[in-house]
């Protein structure tokens, strides 16, 4: 019959010092020289990871690091306090409501990239739907699109379909999604009929959805970036900023989809 | 206020649901396990007691994959016209699924804690099992069971993480008040989400305050 020791009290208060000790050195992260902190919008999730790893190869040293949200959201966390350095949302109306709550430097505001809005349908979808009026009949029961309170893409669908007439049908089936990507997400899954989504996210999910029509919308999609009040690393920002609008940052967005300003 | 009443009703009505439907198989559960001797019961408590220690975005994740229109057990509802995501029903599977574990547990505290004599007695004196369940344990055990209940109930109204993978974001019929309260947030209402919050809390505050006064603060001893 094996006998089992109890582990003495001494035994159990090294281990447990030996514990402390690893992680509280796993705690300790690496420490890094000048990390950037970029908040930029949801749509640029894949656009800007391309363009941080081309911005790091002229930059030796400098590590970008980005915080995808929905535009509204990001500039909240700005306001809190954040430390970020550049901000960089999907629509005017977000850049001035930071430029009123003098968040960013007004003064180093560009428009760097333009899109457009398209409508999208689950891939293998049984219902024809090829406009936005076709939203209208009863057999579309579900359409998802960004928050308008605080969704960029939202609040150009809300502009685009009061334009057409249709926002109030619309609205009664909406499905409000806390960032352009999770509206991408419910059409890809099937969750819903249809979906608001910006042309370079569509290309994203391009197995899963459909593109049915490329939506006008009364003001152009056009993205504005800023260097954030306050940034320790202004100089840092600018030079970020400034890659953005070079003829390379330029291409890497025009891969993902994007257009010129 | 149109703002505060639609999302406070959708979230009692949700909590009720799921609350209701705690009760009824959390306590079949705990009673089947308190009278269970095997050397798993253990083993089955634990994953029922998962919901409880799950992150609640896992949870709704589950649910999602199991209910989505694309999902295992989703495909064959939709075609029979049942759909669960986007729905409060689906809401309430959410709620129900993360609140009982506090129900089953409560509940199978309170079944072990009846005097096994008392049922004893009551079968002697020619009542068949079920009535000793409705008639002797049941009751002996209700002041556990309905403290359990009440933090279930709490537990549902601030649901969040699963009701929103689930059930989304739909105003006036699955946006409850703490979905409400993180779109008013995002949006930079913060008076409306204020009012929410504070609403929120004291409801939550009154149903602990309420399990805590009917709970037993000694569990009475079985004797020997």
């Amino acid at each position: 019959m094996a006998i089992v020791l109890p582990m003495t009290s001494t035994a159990f208060r090294h281990r447990l010092r030996i514990f402390g000790l690893v992680a509280f050195c796993l705690a300790c992260g690496p420490v890094v020289a000048a990390d950037l902190v970029v908040s930029a919008a949801a749509s640029l999730t894949d656009g800007f990871r391309a363009v941080g790893v081309a911005y790091e190869k002229t930059r030796p040293g400098t590590h970008v690091v980005f915080n995808f949200a929905a535009s509204d959201v990001l500039l909240r966390q700005v306001e809190q306090g954040a430390p970020v350095d550049v901000f960089a949302s999907a629509d005017e109306a977000a850049m001035d409501k930071a430029v009123v709550g003098k968040v960013v430097d007004a003064s180093t505001r560009r428009d760097f990239a333009s899109n457009a809005l398209v409508l999208i349908v689950p891939m293998g979808t049984g219902q024809a739907i090829t406009a936005p009026t076709d939203l209208a009949t009863p057999a579309v029961k579900r359409v998802a699109y960004g928050d308008p309170a605080s969704v960029p893409v939202g609040r150009y669908t809300k502009a685009a379909l009061e334009a057409a007439k249709l926002w109030g049908v619309v609205s009664a089936k909406g499905v409000l999604a806390q960032n352009v990507r999770q509206s991408l997400d419910y059409v890809a899954r099937g969750e819903v009929d249809a979906g608001f989504v910006f042309a370079t996210d569509a290309v994203v999910a391009k197995g899963r959805v459909r593109v049915v029509a490329t939506v006008p919308t009364p003001v152009p999609v056009r993205y504005p970036i800023a260097s954030v009040a306050g940034s320790k690393q202004a100089d840092e920002a600018r030079a970020f900023r400034d890659f953005v609008l070079s003829a390379e940052g330029q291409g890497i967005l025009a891969r993902y989809g994007f257009g010129a300003p | 206020m149109d703002g505060l009443w639609i999302p406070l009703a959708l979230s009692l009505k949700v909590a009720a649901w799921a609350t209701a439907i705690d009760v009824v198989l959390g306590v079949a559960v705990a009673w089947g396990l308190s009278r269970w001797r095997s050397s798993a019961r253990e083993l089955v408590d634990s994953i029922l007691t998962l919901p409880l220690v799950l992150p609640p975005t896992v949870l709704g994740y589950y649910l999602l994959v199991l209910f989505g229109r694309r999902g295992v057990l989703g495909e064959w509802l939709d075609r029979i016209g049942i759909q669960l995501v986007f729905t409060w029903q689906g809401a309430v599977i959410a709620s129900a699924l993360v609140a009982f574990p506090l129900v089953q547990k409560a509940a199978r505290t309170a079944f072990e804690a009846v005097d096994p004599q008392m049922e004893s007695a009551a079968r002697v004196l020619g009542l068949r099992e079920m009535a000793v369940f409705f008639r002797v344990s049941l009751p002996l055990a209700s002041r556990g069971i309905v403290a359990g209940a009440l933090l279930a109930f709490a537990r549902a109204m601030g649901e969040f993480g699963a009701t929103l993978m689930i059930a989304g974001n739909l105003p006036g019929r699955t946006q409850t008040l703490s979905v409400a309260i993180y779109a008013a947030v995002q949006a930079g209402d913060d008076a409306g989400a204020g009012v929410m919050v504070a609403v929120t809390s004291v409801t939550c505050v009154a149903a602990l305050l309420l399990a805590g006064w009917l709970a037993p603060k000694h569990a009475p001893r079985a004797s020997a």
